[in-house]
């Protein structure tokens, strides 16, 4: 069933491009396929719930692949990768809704955009580092089309170009601690459950700490956190409004992932001895993320900027964990980094796609250049500006829940850094109101477009990306009840 | 040692040499217009031998007085060279057919990969040198197979090049044989113990020296580019495939019968294994010329393949064997690849020349794809096994510093291999069109000559096998699991 979810988007792909399928039919076939993937993440999430106790995995199958060198298809979920995998299924989803009158060769889009959904689930799903590694990694190929192919902008290929090379150097660094792992493990396996079971490097002077720093330089720069965050914002303003949406949605919690499937259970010793690092980036990117974002004219780059924000959060949540203090008190930490990533992932998704329709009708991202569309578009107006008080965490929406658990976990621990990265909710509402202020109110610019409001089709594919992030912020139990346990979990892993 | 011989243990060898000779009687005698049936000869010995080694496999066994084993090693040559020529065969076939010698191109092409296995199987030093002639004398033609000034150029620098380090490599063997008393592998891994070390290290090196010249490694490399550049497409596929499977193979036995204690040349390798990783990868990031840009990578590429020589073992299921059985299978098809899709547009010359591909024939800018990210090292293809495989086996041997590196080098070669692949996917300028014209081979409205099907058959299969050596790598590694015997 697993498997079925995660290679059927790549199934409906190699048909759309070998059938040769009309364009219309393509694209249909991508949302239908999407529901699809919404409807078996859900059953599989209320079927795990019933039957399933913390860091046990479901739907767990497990294939010979290289037995000689203790790979294998391995793949199950847990309350770390429930959350992901439908949050996966819903963005592309929506992005499918949004792409629907796409018309720059519709039907490689879709394949390209339904290959990359699998290549998301693999990694959400992966049990072994190298099936990990290869969905991991396939996914940056993926993106690199996507901005590449039907990106805009002169510099596209140059941002793609930049994309790839920072993810992929990120990635060789992930391959190279996975080695280590594999290395110091006895009988050598690449097994995520086995590694989780007896981590291998416990205890083992130099080597553990310089495993952690290629792994975590790797994730790091996936994510990403300041300083590996400079091509986070050419890729997002070069990248179609859907491919943004995918990338800063489902992409950076790869890394975030990472982290917690890969980094804190396999390596507890090395994650507890160094998590003030962890502490450290994760504020450093809080403040500097809203900081740069505070300076933005681009409006695509100004919540490219605030996901550097977001990310840090997460890596402030997790890093906390790794500190002495109350176990209750940094499991709270880490429920919020889990949540944000989904959270972060709703709001983000619909900001961009939000984006793309201000390019769309206006031809710029360029703030300066509009004012007072909330007379000729109020529904845009309206959208927007729920995603912005939902993305600077106003309470009512999942970004409240998240950073209030965040902060709340590791204000214990973590006291000085907590309170510093705090200041970064302030920043951050700052800069939304003055962004709305700038675009919706005011008078209408000199020279600008008349401004159509949402389509019922942009409409369908934002509004439910926002409606999920208020489902969760009203009633949190929804999402806590799967990841509240599988945090308990990690902290315990964490621990030992 | 076994006295008595059975011919049918040397059948896939046989069946190149018996190919050869009738490959060349045929292109004595038939007309011009009916030269392509030396071509199909050589095709049909080629697969004849791939059939025959693959049933054979590696038995361990060891023929005519112990000096040629039929191992791991052996096995994996007569596997992965018949395949690679084969395809070579097919991906020249548009350049060769209907020149005047184009049943030449196919004799050397067989003459060559038996060299070449006979080079991975050899384990005497006098039979090393034999098929060091043999793999070396058919390249010489081949590179200037086109008789034009540039290949000219590139087959005197190759011939320069092998004479002298052939030279170089007889004398390491009879500074060898002066201390064992002995060129068989058997006799010289218990003997030489016991060497002076300066003199064993003098032989050794020199013996280094010519297989790395096969293998076109980092210092003896300056060949490569020219001889590529100034071959045909289908004879610089070969040039920087095929010997480099025999050249490998051999090193890897070779370095079984040195002494660990008495001379460091596990170190030795290790640095010639950076340095040639490190040099091919920096002279590749100016080239515009695709086929030079593929020789410089084919320079860094020996580099990873000689990390799995320098933690050497002769262990039955060894790791490091496998791991370089399966990085050469997986680069074999992965380098063919690339060069197919060269040889599929003989028209363009520079990497700005393939803006459109993927407009005009999205099946060669697969190829082009696949294979370019296969040598960078991506999944699923076949080279990210192998260098999975390859650093794991270095690391776990104890050359940490050695994985790290090439990590470094495979970031540092994805910068070049982007540059062909971005301009391929780029939209062709509307003002200019596309620059290669509208007769590109490979566009689906066109209809083709057989020649050059047979090319961009040869790209598909390539490309696909690329993929497949990734997926089904397990069994890849399978053969490796036998030890290396002499």
């Amino acid at each position: 069933m697993l498997s079925l979810l995660i290679f059927l988007p790549a199934a409906v792909a190699a048909v759309l491009l070998l059938a040769r399928v009309p364009d219309r039919v393509a694209l249909w076939a991508w949302l239908v396929t999407g529901l699809v993937t919404v409807g078996l993440s859900v059953g599989m999430w209320a079927a795990y719930l019933h039957g399933h106790g913390p860091g046990q995995f479901g739907f767990a199958e497990q294939v010979p692949w290289m037995p000689g060198i203790g790979s294998s298809y391995h793949v199950g979920v847990d309350g770390l990768s429930l959350p992901l995998l439908a949050l996966t299924a819903v963005i592309f989803t929506a992005t499918a809704v949004y792409s629907l009158r796409e018309r720059q060769q519709p039907r490689s889009y879709a394949a390209l955009f339904l290959a990359l959904q699998t290549t998301s689930l693999g990694v959400f799903s992966a049990l072994d580092l190298i099936v990990f590694f290869v969905f991991f990694d396939l996914s940056i190929v993926g993106m690199y089309f996507v901005i590449a192919g039907w990106g805009h902008g002169p510099a596209r290929r140059r941002s793609a170009l930049l994309f790839f090379l920072y993810t992929f150097t990120g990635s060789l660094a992930l391959l190279l601690g996975f080695i280590g792992l594999y290395v110091a493990s006895d009988p050598h396996t690449f097994d995520i459950a086995e590694l989780a079971a007896h981590p291998p490097l416990t205890g083992s002077g130099a080597a553990g700490p310089l495993v952690l720093a290629a792994i975590a330089l790797g994730l790091a720069i996936k994510t990403p956190t300041v300083p590996f965050h400079s091509w986070l914002p050419p890729a997002h303003t070069d990248a179609p409004a859907a491919g943004s949406a995918v990338l800063a949605g489902i992409l950076l919690k790869m890394g975030t992932f990472g982290f917690v499937r890969i980094a804190m259970p396999l390596l507890p010793e090395q994650w507890r001895t160094y998590a003030w690092v962890f502490v450290g980036v994760g504020v450093a990117s809080v403040l500097y993320g809203a900081l740069v974002a505070l300076a933005q004219d681009n409006f695509k780059r100004l919540i490219a900027f605030t996901s550097v924000n977001h990310m840090g959060y997460i890596l402030l949540g997790l890093g906390a964990a790794g500190l002495a203090g109350d176990a209750h008190a940094r499991s709270v930490a880490v429920t919020g980094a889990l949540v944000q990533m989904v959270s972060h992932g709703l709001i983000t998704a619909a900001l961009f796609l939000l984006a793309g329709v201000l390019l769309d009708r206006g031809g710029s991202y360029d703030l300066t250049r509009y004012g007072a569309l909330a007379g000729p578009a109020p529904r845009f107006a309206a959208l927007t500006t729920v995603a912005a008080f939902a993305s600077l965490g106003l309470p009512g929406f999942s970004g409240f829940i998240a950073e209030f658990q965040i902060l709340a976990g590791s204000l214990g621990p973590a006291t000085p850094a907590a309170a510093v990265a705090a200041l970064g909710i302030v920043l951050t509402a700052g800069l939304f109101l003055w962004a709305i202020h700038r675009l919706f109110l005011g008078t209408p610019r000199t020279g600008q477009v008349a401004f159509a409001d949402l389509s019922a089709r942009e409409l369908w594919a934002i509004g439910p990306l926002l409606a999920l992030s208020v489902l969760i912020g009203v009633f949190p139990q929804s999402l806590l009840g799967v990841v509240t346990p599988a945090a308990d979990h990690l902290i315990a892993l964490v621990g030992r | 040692m076994t006295a008595h011989e059975d011919p049918a243990a040397f059948a896939p060898e046989l069946i190149l040499l018996v190919g050869a000779v009738v490959a060349l009687l045929t292109g004595s005698f038939v007309r011009q217009e009916r030269q392509w049936s030396a071509q199909l000869v050589a095709a049909v010995a080629l697969a004849g031998s791939l059939v025959a080694g693959a049933t054979a496999g590696a038995s361990g066994q060891t023929l005519y007085a112990g000096s040629y084993a039929i191992d791991a090693a052996t096995f994996a040559a007569r596997l992965i060279v018949p395949a690679a020529a084969l395809l070579v065969l097919g991906l020249s076939a548009g350049r060769v057919r209907g020149s005047a010698r184009e049943s030449e191109f196919a004799v050397l092409v067989l003459l060559a990969s038996l060299g070449t296995i006979l080079l991975a199987g050899s384990t005497d030093l006098l039979l090393l040198a034999v098929a060091y002639l043999l793999a070396s004398i058919p390249l010489y033609a081949l590179a200037g197979w086109a008789r034009d000034p540039a290949g000219a150029e590139g087959a005197l620098k190759t011939y320069l090049f092998g004479v002298l380090l052939g030279i170089v490599m007889f004398l390491g063997i009879a500074v060898l044989f002066g201390l064992a008393g002995s060129t068989s592998y058997a006799d010289l891994a218990q003997r030489l113990p016991g060497a002076p070390p300066a003199a064993l290290a003098l032989g050794a090196v020199a013996v280094f020296a010519g297989l790395l010249f096969k293998a076109g490694a980092v210092p003896v490399h300056f060949w490569v580019p020219d001889a590529v550049q100034g071959a045909t497409t289908g004879a610089g596929a070969f040039l920087t495939t095929v010997p480099k499977i025999g050249a490998l193979l051999a090193l890897y036995r070779f370095v079984l019968v040195l002494p660990d204690d008495a001379i460091n040349w596990r170190l030795l390798l290790a640095l010639l294994a950076a340095a040639s990783m490190t040099l091919g990868n920096l002279a590749a990031f100016r080239q515009d010329d695709p086929a030079r840009l593929l020789a410089y990578s084919t320079i860094s590429q020996v580099g990873y393949l000689l990390m799995v020589v320098v933690v050497a073992d002769p262990v039955a299921g060894s790791a490091p064997l496998a791991a370089l059985i399966l990085y050469l299978a997986a680069y074999a098809a992965a380098n063919l690849g690339a060069f197919a899709v060269i040889a599929a547009r003989p028209g363009p010359s520079t990497l700005t020349d393939y803006r459109g591909l993927a407009r005009q024939s999205p099946a060669l800018a697969g190829v082009l794809v696949v294979s370019l990210l296969a040598l960078v090292g991506t999944p699923p293809t076949g080279v990210f096994t192998g260098k999975l495989t390859v650093f794991a086996a270095t690391w776990d041997g104890g050359w940490a510093w050695l994985v790290v590196i090439a990590a470094v080098n495979t970031v540092a070669s994805l910068y070049y291999y982007l540059r062909w692949i971005a301009p391929a996917f780029a939209r062709s300028d509307p003002a200019t069109g596309p620059a290669a014209g509208p007769s590109v081979p490979g566009s689906p409205r066109e209809a083709l000559a057989w020649p050059a099907r047979c090319v961009i058959a040869a790209a598909v299969t390539t490309g696909c096998l690329a993929l497949l050596i990734g997926i089904v790598a397990d069994g890849v590694l399978d053969i490796g699991s036998a030890a290396i015997k002499w």
